[in-house]
């Protein structure tokens, strides 16, 4: 065991080097926040003016001709404008929200921190990672600013539609090709971070993090990236085969004697099942890399604010392991409507029910970890408490879709809509807010008001609920999903009110995040000063001050001597042992 | 033309140590004192002494490999398309492979030797002689992606483009997809042959000779992969 030495670095001093092509993984973690956040504002804002348009289609607003002098002519919405709006809600919500935040966010900070490391293992791909990010979104958000919009073709660009040119509607020219580069550029962005997270968690653990004193926090970025990795390297490679059948006349994907728009296409023999499968061998596993880490957020929140170890610490790392790996064998469930062979179906099927069991592992476990804990309700508790509610709602519904018979039925309705709401965007999103509350502290150095959170809280989980549980209601009553507008159908009618309601929840949620934003930029420069542990929990980033020196740990090099939820131990002196302690700290007994 | 950057290299280094720039002793035996650190240790120990040294240089062997993990997965992306686009529809039509692509094979396959005749040269000290082998490697390297432009124009001059058949979209696209693989493996070695020209090859460095001599490998194993694919499929 070698002596710790002291070795301090010093930050750069430099405007440039500090802040914007900053190497040092904190920064580089804030600013992926911050372009989390940017993003969910323009997202949300999309999805208001979708849900604007489902119940006012016929209204004119003068703004919108201003807006979209084409797309919305006289002020009415096109279908193809919402439609665009939708393709860009999804997109931008999936790769530069759920995917960036949680992970690329959160996990840049902290991931470092947490296992005892300087800095991550790569810092100049890591701020080529985040300034590469920057880039694909740039390219995306450009797309509202070319001729003919943003694509039309949803998040998922299932050809012939993505694939065909500017023939089969606006957007699909330029818009769709932006669309595919800025991917394309996330892609390589993403990969670059996979490789740091990977590498760093392998090799720059300090002395005494073994595997099993990981915080699950670490487990999830952990896996996160590993999914991250292998699924954008398949998606890299469909995109490429779907720019090239747009730009260089190859036939990937695009079938023969394909008429569009009354043309006749020069392409032969492609199959657009192909992209299908490419693009759910990412796109399955995507639902876990913006759900997994919320899930490690939950756990170290759920202990932590219940002072007691997370139940089954081992079971959960297995059950991390096996949904990650799981993840992989499904993807074939989002293509029950395609004509595959039933046989095949039901494989995906099963593993799809498979994938229930180590869900329901880490939903018993949490409830276990809960269970006669001396609960402390903080906002971030809370947070984490709505994100256990909302995953098991959202799942449940998912044990619906996942039958190839009733997916039939369901698939292109609101019922797939409420579902993947509830658990890819919602719950993550809870996920988010709970790494908020919990960390603010040590990224900002200052408290988040609990008043105003707790506020937001109630507000955010029973909008959110109001919006997205008459979507199920909506998907069995037959509401079709992408339709920009109901009112010419008899039988959608009476399902008009449903969406009026679902509107105004929309409205109300999206106000109640005025309360967030304005605590979170109120609190970084006047909230409460944040002491070194606020919340006495155990893991490394607590035993730094808020925030953090340059080099994490102030050239110390820490070692650990305890697992990562040593909460209400018998004979410690306090009601947590820090991972740091010294190893005969609970011997008094 | 070709050899002309080997010369170079036997003048250089003598000269440069002639000037007594920053190389103690003999030619032949200075270069890696202290030996590079073990790549081992694995899980759990972390840090790695007091510099970080060995920490920093399994975390770039690691990151090689998940890097690896990821080209390997996008060249099974690519692959599962060719099998399920040929196998799919009845338009394809076999594609004469241009013969240069045998020779550059045989170039690329002599580069990946001439790079770990380097490094043994280097692990028994013997700078000259790694110099010598890897700059021949590297210049090996450029050449198979000459040869491979070569490739793209024979079959451009029978006509054959990208578009032309599905079997030759995929030809394109891959050699394209490697050779974008071999322009990032070629840029590590003429890194790591500058820095070897100019004497500053010391033991912080042995960490990149051996992850682009390994990256190259892998490429190298990339390309008779796809070529098996196109004999067996193409």
């Amino acid at each position: 065991m070698s002596a710790p030495v002291v070795h301090a670095h010093h930050a750069p001093e430099g405007f440039i080097r500090k802040y914007v092509f900053s190497l040092d993984h904190k920064v580089i973690g804030i600013q992926y926040y911050f372009l989390a956040l940017f993003s969910v504002l323009v997202g949300m804002s999309l999805s208001l003016l979708m849900r604007f348009h489902m119940v006012h289609p016929d209204a004119k607003v003068s703004w919108f001709a201003t807006l979209w002098p084409t797309a919305a002519q006289g002020g009415i919405m096109t279908p193809e404008l919402y439609l665009s709006l939708m393709t860009m809600h999804g997109t931008i919500m999936v790769f530069f929200v759920l995917t960036t935040a949680p992970q690329s966010g959160f996990g840049n900070y902290f991931l470092p921190l947490q296992i005892g490391a300087e800095d991550m293992a790569f810092p100049v791909l890591n701020m080529l990672s985040f300034w590469t990010t920057f880039v694909a979104l740039a390219v995306m958000v450009a797309a509202f600013f070319v001729e003919g919009g943003p694509p039309l073709s949803g998040w998922t660009s299932y050809p012939p539609l993505s694939a065909v040119g500017a023939v089969s509607g606006p957007g699909e020219g330029l818009g769709q090709t932006l669309w595919i580069v800025s991917i394309a550029i996330f892609c390589g962005a993403s990969l670059m971070g996979a490789i740091n997270f990977i590498a760093t968690l392998i090799d720059l653990r300090c002395q005494g993090m073994s595997l099993m004193r990981l915080p699950l926090t670490c487990w999830t970025w952990f896996v996160t990236a590993i999914l991250g990795l292998l699924g954008f390297a398949v998606l890299l490679a469909a995109g490429v085969l779907l720019i090239l059948d747009r730009s260089a006349g190859t036939s990937f994907f695009v079938p023969g004697g394909l008429m569009v728009s009354d043309q006749i296409l020069n392409h032969k023999g492609g199959s657009p099942l192909l992209w299908q499968h490419l693009f759910w061998f990412f796109g399955h596993p995507e639902v876990y890399i913006a759900i997994l880490p919320g899930m490690g957020v939950t756990s170290q929140l759920l202990a932590t604010f219940a002072r007691k170890a997370v139940y089954g610490y081992r079971a959960m790392v297995y059950a991390i392991l096996s949904i990650g790996f799981l993840g992989f064998l499904v993807w074939g469930h989002h293509m029950f409507m395609s004509g595959m062979s039933p046989y095949s179906a039901i494989a995906f099927s099963v593993l799809t029910m498979a994938i229930g069991v180590p869900s329901a592992i880490k939903t018993f476990n949490w409830i276990g970890t809960l269970w006669g804990g001396k609960i402390r309700f903080t906002t971030a508790m809370m947070f984490a408490l709505g994100f256990v509610s909302l995953f098991v709602t959202g799942g449940l519904s998912g044990i619906f879709l996942g039958q190839p018979a009733l997916d039939l039925y369901f698939h292109d309705t609101y019922f797939v809509v409420g579902h993947f709401h509830m658990i890819m965007g919602v719950a993550s999103i809870f996920g988010m807010f709970a790494g908020t509350f919990y960390w603010f502290p040590k990224m900002f150095g200052r408290m988040l008001n609990e008043t105003l959170g707790k506020i937001h809280f109630y507000a955010t989980f029973l909008g959110v609920y109001a919006i997205f549980t008459p979507m199920h209601y909506l998907g069995i009553a037959g509401n079709p999903r992408r339709y920009s507008d109901f009112t010419n159908f008899d039988f959608l009618g009476k399902l008009l009110p449903v969406h009026t309601f679902m509107t105004h929840a929309a409205y109300f949620t999206a106000a109640a995040q005025i309360l967030f934003f304005f605590n979170l930029f109120w609190s970084m420069k006047y909230g409460k000063k944040a002491p070194i542990n606020p919340w006495d929990a155990t893991t490394l980033e607590w035993t730094v001050s808020s925030p953090p020196p340059f080099d994490n740990f102030g050239g110390q090099h820490p070692v650990v001597n305890h697992g990562p939820y040593e909460y209400s131990v018998p004979g410690a002196p306090r009601d947590f042992i820090m991972q740091t302690d010294p190893v005969d700290v609970a011997h008094a007994e | 033309m070709g050899h002309s950057p080997l010369l170079v290299t036997y003048h250089l280094s003598p000269i440069t140590y002639d000037r007594g720039l920053n190389m103690p002793s003999s030619i032949t035996s200075d270069i890696i004192k202290p030996p590079a650190p073990p790549f081992g240790g694995g899980f759990g120990g972390g840090g790695g002494g007091p510099d970080g040294r060995g920490a920093s240089r399994r975390a770039s062997m690691t990151g090689l490999m998940v890097l690896l993990a990821a080209t390997t997965m996008a060249f099974a992306a690519f692959t599962s398309a060719f099998v399920v686009r040929r196998g799919i529809s009845n338009d394809w039509v076999a594609l004469p492979l241009p013969p240069i692509v045998w020779a550059n094979t045989a170039i690329l396959l002599g580069s990946s030797l001439l790079l770990e005749l380097a490094r043994r040269s280097l692990k028994t000290g013997r700078r000259t002689g790694f110099n010598r082998y890897w700059t021949a490697g590297t210049v090996l390297g450029a050449l198979f992606l000459v040869g491979q432009a070569l490739a793209w124009l024979q079959l451009n001059k029978e006509g054959i483009f990208v578009a032309t058949n599905p079997s030759s979209s995929f030809f394109y696209l891959l050699t394209a997809a490697h050779g974008l693989h071999i322009v990032g493996g070629l840029s590590a070695l003429v890194y790591v042959d500058v820095q070897a020209l100019r004497l500053r090859l010391g033991p912080g460095k042995r960490t990149a000779v051996d992850v682009s001599a390994i990256f190259w490998h892998f490429v190298d194993g990339l390309w008779l992969y796809l070529m098996a694919l196109f004999l067996v499929w193409g």
